[in-house]
């Protein structure tokens, strides 16, 4: 699956977006989360940072919105436009 | 429908004008343009960048209009938001909303930016003497888009 990170957490991370492989027994953005954050020391954003929002093939999303492997998964501060 | 989204300034007069097409069922259009202020959070801002999540703003952007379009009975509506490097004084954002009375085209073109606000995925990064910063989202926007939910 294609996962994408933008402005501030794009900067924390060092990266726009990666390839992964949906781990086994990931079902759902709470879970995706909590995988994504235990690979390193960096990763720890996306638990430790508060008000994070997501959105699953471009559409907003909850910590229980499923994910499947093939979707895009977007991670991002507030939206701050306008 | 109109939904833009650009890194080239825009001229609100000629696109007022393409959005009235003349049609003479419109007896209103309300217009809202967003600025960059030289100031923000007490800090002098000397530019701007606007990164935003292309294909998803679009499709955002898109349903805040129709919400809108299904909400209140206006004949048409624009949304033009710039991204990239922008300056004080720079347009950002224009809401156009056309109707057959004034008050249906006021309430739309504002749920529309405050909306937008809240949901449409932009963010901006500022420049102030201090350095580049993120900008924090407002809990003022929250509740500006809040009184609008149903």
């Amino acid at each position: 699956m294609k996962i994408l990170y933008f402005a501030s957490l794009r900067e924390a991370l060092g990266c726009g977006g990666e390839e992964v492989a949906l781990p086994a027994g990931v079902a759902d953005i709470a879970g995706l989360m909590a995988f994504l954050a235990a690979r390193d020391e960096k990763s720890q954003v996306l638990r430790t940072r508060r008000n994070l929002r997501y959105a699953v093939n471009q559409e907003m999303a909850r910590l229980d919105t499923p994910v499947a492997d093939g979707d895009e998964v977007a991670f991002f501060p507030p939206v701050t436009g306008g | 429908m109109v939904v833009r989204v650009q890194e080239a300034d825009f001229e609100v007069g000629a696109e007022l004008a393409a959005l009235r097409r003349d049609d003479p069922q419109i007896g209103a259009l309300t217009a809202f343009v967003g600025l960059v202020r030289e100031m923000n959070e007490g800090a002098g801002v000397s530019e701007m960048t606007l990164e935003h999540y292309p294909g998803m703003t679009e499709r955002e952007l898109e349903a805040i209009v129709g919400e809108a379009r299904r909400r209140w009975a206006v004949l048409d509506a624009l949304v033009i938001h710039r991204v990239g490097r922008l300056l004080p004084t720079d347009q950002i954002v224009l809401v156009a909303v056309v109707g057959v009375h004034r008050g249906e085209t006021f309430a739309a073109c504002q749920f529309i930016i405050d909306t937008l606000k809240t949901r449409a995925p932009f963010w901006k990064r500022e420049v102030t003497p201090a350095g580049g910063r993120w900008v924090d989202a407002r809990a003022a926007d929250d509740q500006a888009a809040e009184r609008w939910q149903e």
